[in-house]
């Protein structure tokens, strides 16, 4: 009986695009995020295939041509048994590829329950999980990891463990911040007049408006967490021999550098350092794609 | 200023065209726009979102964002061509004599500069400087009527209320002595009460100063108050202009027509007939708009208007120069209605009612200090009532509002009853059948609805969870309940993102009538609203309501759509009734003198202007509320000391009707004879 006519309205074609295909598009015009993924692929390809076209295996040793400075048939030289220092640096991403974005998963998971958690009850919820959580802060990573090593033993999972304990709670409280804003909304008490659970509330209405910080916030973790899998292994916790692992490597190459013998060392410690750099431009990327 | 340049016109437009780079093309946002604002005159702009009134005025002082681009026209400001001017005689022209006030004095300020140091700042870049300065800051402040600028000139922004904001940032736009001052949207968000004050203030600097006005506006009343001439604009194009009551008074194009057909006005209440709509929307920004731009939207629009631009016809008329872009310019207040009048029968007799509210109190603790939000309200619903809840804002409207819904606890002791049962106080403790019984829908639906989710969505869990609803029987109740609120199955797959403002509030209302409530709070319902969209969303809460005799409690700070909507009215007063009573009996008097001030204050298309009661200041904090009646601080019928030692009691004056003043009955009927006439409807 009415006429109100409901025709859709004037749609712009621009906005057609949802708002994930204008993160990605903005993405895929930023130098910075390009540069970055480009390094970082890079190193996740030489991860899984490296093992195929490097020109020596990785393990193999050879004592006559022990400690030989780079040269045509060793681009990088080799190291004090005498394996190719290349081909080690090529496949030695593997471990550190692998243990380093589990912890970050880790931390991401159990930092974003946390943080829905504080955020969403408040009041004595949140002052009790977050006065923990500084705390556990506050302790540094190296001597968490030591505790924890003794306690658990050497291996991977108890460096994704550690790690990704360690990093939760920065960003159980970056998600904290943003369910604090969302809670504000009124579709958060639209939800509470349907008398929804607090989990339904939490995971379903107000999760998926917070997944840009959260994608943000994990990958420059992922930057330090390669640093930290990187320092852990130096220090000779988790990673073990005879992984080409580069941490490890420098570990047990640095005695050398005072004999002169410095590309045993220097390669794996660019090849850290290329990995930790990609990854932080890839971060600043996706921030800059999510506040433009 | 020469004598050469007083005869110039202080702003010229010729021919602009104006369009926006989006994704590699331009989009026209301004076609072939004329304007002419001579010496002194005050021109209003209107139009709904989305038509280019603000580009209008950010071209003028070439503001334009970055995207932004003339494509055609010139403008010329006080006889000087504002497209030649180099970047240094643009700064120029923009200290010296343009001025601009936003909508927002919030975001207009510095937050963290004090506001003497961003006024003399101004005086500073015209060379005056140190003490000089400061005088002539003191002097504006005092122009803009803030009593004790110099304490003033010590705050930050934000401890300044939006009215001070506001006329800080007038002062700041009058300090340079502009010849054109462009005020966008200036009372907008601002009370009803702050609104007034603020137009009364740019009414009497109009007389004081000689800058000419471009008065940018949806308020159609706020234009025809304060402008001269006014000018209609319509996607881009200028499609009527003349003066202003002639304008509004006799129309003669068929949009302008229509936008004043979509205002409750006279007192026009929902069993006297729909509001009329303008269907269909504007036209996108850079659609090619071929013949007449409205032609989609107009009822009288025959082959030629789609195929042919309309020129600007010239009327001749003798109150003034009269434009209008339409062939059928002289029949266009025969405009059919979009919408047909016919309305629902008039709501049952009175049965039990359904909500019933006794004694109900809230105190927020306040850095140590009781805040009561709202003291001792009790009232009662009747099924299928519409209760408006008005009052400035920090009177404890939303409060309220929320003490209902249970978001918010109330203090111990009041009681809350829906169709005679008691309500738990915390919305946990409610049973679903009432949590299902009373819902609401919210002032702005870019918060209320999720943006993650699709509309289906929205809708599908709130008649889950509500309705309890599950596979087919859903799916059947949700398409009855798009249907039901006109929205159509395209808009189901959607985020609420690709939804107008309209629709959005559209579904918003549909998942608020998931469950059948008996009570649906409407919190502002349309206030972010255009006009046409505003009366489209009023028509169907009134249809809703007389389908499902449900009852609504109506918050808005508009009192002509709360006269259209309400049956009763409850005026709030820091948290207290000040005046309880059917709609009709409140709106025409006798009322509380706070009720009286509120009605004066709102600007009107009808001009019967009486005398004016205007409120000074602020709403006191209710920290720290005054004693005696806490209205005695601005009231203007004060009595004697008695308002301020003796709260006044919530007293029955007629049968239904209670007022909470210390004057009897009597007398405010005969102090308020003239005001009381001129509300009476027309």
């Amino acid at each position: 009986m009415s006429v109100v006519q409901t025709t859709s309205p004037p749609q712009d074609d621009t906005r057609r695009r949802g708002p994930l295909a204008e993160v990605f598009f903005s993405l895929m015009r930023s130098r910075t995020f390009l540069v970055g993924i480009a390094i970082v692929l890079f190193w996740v390809v030489c991860a899984l295939f490296g093992e195929h076209f490097v020109p020596y295996d990785p393990l193999a040793d050879d004592i006559i041509n022990a400690l030989a400075p780079p040269s045509r048939d060793h681009w990088f030289g080799t190291d004090q048994i005498g394996r190719d220092v290349f081909s080690r640096v090529i496949v030695g991403s593997r471990d550190i590829l692998t243990v380093a974005p589990l912890a970050t998963l880790l931390a991401t998971v159990a930092g974003t329950a946390l943080g829905l958690l504080t955020g969403y009850f408040r009041g004595i919820v949140d002052d009790v999980v977050s006065r923990i959580l500084e705390a556990f802060m506050a302790i540094p990573v190296v001597i968490v990891a030591l505790l924890a090593i003794v306690a658990l033993g050497t291996s991977k999972t108890t460096v994704i463990i550690v790690i990704g304990l360690s990093f939760a709670p920065i960003i159980a409280r970056t998600v904290r911040s943003a369910v604090l804003a969302e809670r504000e909304l009124d579709y958060v008490a639209a939800a509470q007049l349907r008398h929804e659970s607090a989990l339904y509330t939490m995971f379903v209405e107000i999760l998926p408006n917070i997944i840009p910080p959260i994608l943000v916030e994990t990958t420059v973790r992922l930057g330090y967490a390669i640093f930290a899998v990187a320092t852990l292994s130096f220090m000779g916790f988790g990673i073990q021999p005879p992984s080409p692992d580069w941490g490890l490597s420098i570990s047990s190459n640095y005695g050398m550098i005072g004999g002169g013998f410095w590309w045993t060392v220097l390669f794996d410690a660019l090849a850290i350092a290329s990995l930790v750099i990609g990854v932080n431009l890839a971060a600043d990327g996706v921030h800059g794609a999510f506040n433009d | 200023m020469t004598e050469d340049a007083k005869a110039k016109n202080a702003l010229e437009i010729k021919d602009l065209s104006v369009a926006y780079r989006v994704a590699g093309r331009n989009r026209a946002v301004l076609r072939n726009l004329s304007l002419t604002i001579g010496q002194g005159e005050a021109y209003g702009l209107v139009g709904e979102s989305g038509c280019g009134k603000s580009t209008v005025a950010l071209t003028v002082v070439r503001y334009l964002p970055r995207n932004g681009s003339i494509t055609g026209g010139a403008i010329s400001l006080d006889g000087k061509d504002v497209m030649k001017l180099d970047a240094e005689a643009l700064r120029r022209a923009r200290a010296e004599s343009v001025s601009m006030v936003y909508q927002d004095p919030g975001k207009a300020l510095n937050p963290s500069i004090r506001i003497g140091r961003q006024l003399t700042e101004i005086f500073e870049l015209a060379g005056v400087s140190g003490q000089a300065a400061t005088d002539r800051a003191i002097a504006m402040l005092n122009r803009v009527r803030i009593s004790d600028p110099p304490s003033v000139m010590q705050r930050y922004p934000h401890q300044l209320s939006g009215g001070m904001q506001q006329r800080v940032a007038i002062a700041m736009a009058l300090a340079n002595d502009p010849s054109m001052l462009i005020l966008d949207e200036p009372t907008t968000g601002l009370d009803a009460t702050v609104e007034a004050e603020v137009l009364d203030l740019i009414a009497q600097l109009r007389q004081e100063l000689s800058a000419s006005i471009l008065f940018i506006s949806h308020n159609l009343a706020v234009v025809s108050n304060m402008c001269d001439r006014v000018g209609v604009l319509y996607a881009g194009m200028l499609v009527e202009e003349g003066p202003t009551e002639v304008v509004f008074n006799d129309p003669r194009h068929p949009y302008t027509v229509a936008l004043l057909r979509c205002l409750p006005r006279g007192g026009q209440r929902k069993d006297q007939g729909r509001l009329d709509t303008i269907p269909g929307f504007l036209p996108g920004i850079g659609a090619i708009v071929k013949g007449c731009a409205f032609a989609d939207r107009c009822a009288l629009a025959d082959d030629r208007c789609r195929t042919e631009l309309p020129p600007l016809y010239d009327l001749g008329d003798e109150r003034g120069r009269r434009l209008s872009r339409c062939f059928h310019h002289d029949k266009a207040q025969a405009l059919p209605r979009a919408t047909p009048a016919d309305v629902a029968p008039a709501p049952k007799p009175a049965a039990a009612p359904v909500l019933r509210v006794a004694g109900l109190n809230k105190t927020y603790a306040s850095h140590g200090h009781a805040l009561r939000a709202v003291k001792d309200v009790s009232l009662d619903l009747r099924p299928g009532e519409t209760l408006g809840l008005v009052g400035e804002s920090g009177s404890g409207k939303t409060t309220f509002a929320r003490l209902l819904l249970g978001l918010v606890p109330p203090d111990e002791g009041g009681t809350i009853e829906l169709e005679g049962k008691a309500l738990a106080p915390k919305l946990e403790n409610r049973g679903d059948d009432q949590v299902k019984a009373m819902q609401i829908v919210f002032q702005n639906p870019d918060s209320a609805l999720n943006r993650s989710h699709s509309i289906r969505h929205l809708i599908g869990r709130a008649l889950k969870r509500l309705a309890g609803l599950r596979g087919a029987a859903l799916e059947a109740r949700l398409n009855d309940l798009v249907r039901s609120v006109r929205l159509t199955d395209r808009h189901l797959a959607v985020k609420p993102r690709q939804l107008s403002g309209g629709l959005k509030q559209r579904v918003a209302i549909a998942r608020a009538f998931a469950g059948d409530p008996r009570i649906v709070v409407c919190d502002e319902p349309t206030s972010a609203l255009d006009v046409s969209v505003q009366a489209a969303i009023l028509n169907l809460l009134a249809d809703l309501q007389a389908k499902e005799d449900v009852s609504y409690i109506f918050i808005s700070h508009d009192l002509g759509v709360v006269r259209y909507l309400s049956d009763k009215i409850a005026v709030l007063y820091l948290g207290r009734i000040m005046e309880l009573g059917p709609s009709e009996d409140v709106f025409s008097g006798p009322h509380h003198p706070y009720t009286e001030a509120l009605l004066s204050a709102v600007p009107k298309l009808d001009q019967t202007e009486t005398a004016r009661i205007r409120l000074d200041g602020e709403i006191p904090s209710a920290t720290n509320p005054p004693s005696g009646c806490v209205f005695h601080t601005r009231c203007p019928r004060k009595i004697g000391p008695i308002c301020e030692q003796q709260e006044p009691p919530l007293a029955e004056a007629q049968p239904g009707h209670s007022i909470r003043c210390h004057i009897p009955y009597a007398e405010l009927r005969r102090l308020q004879k003239p005001a009381a006439v001129a509300a009476v409807p027309a």
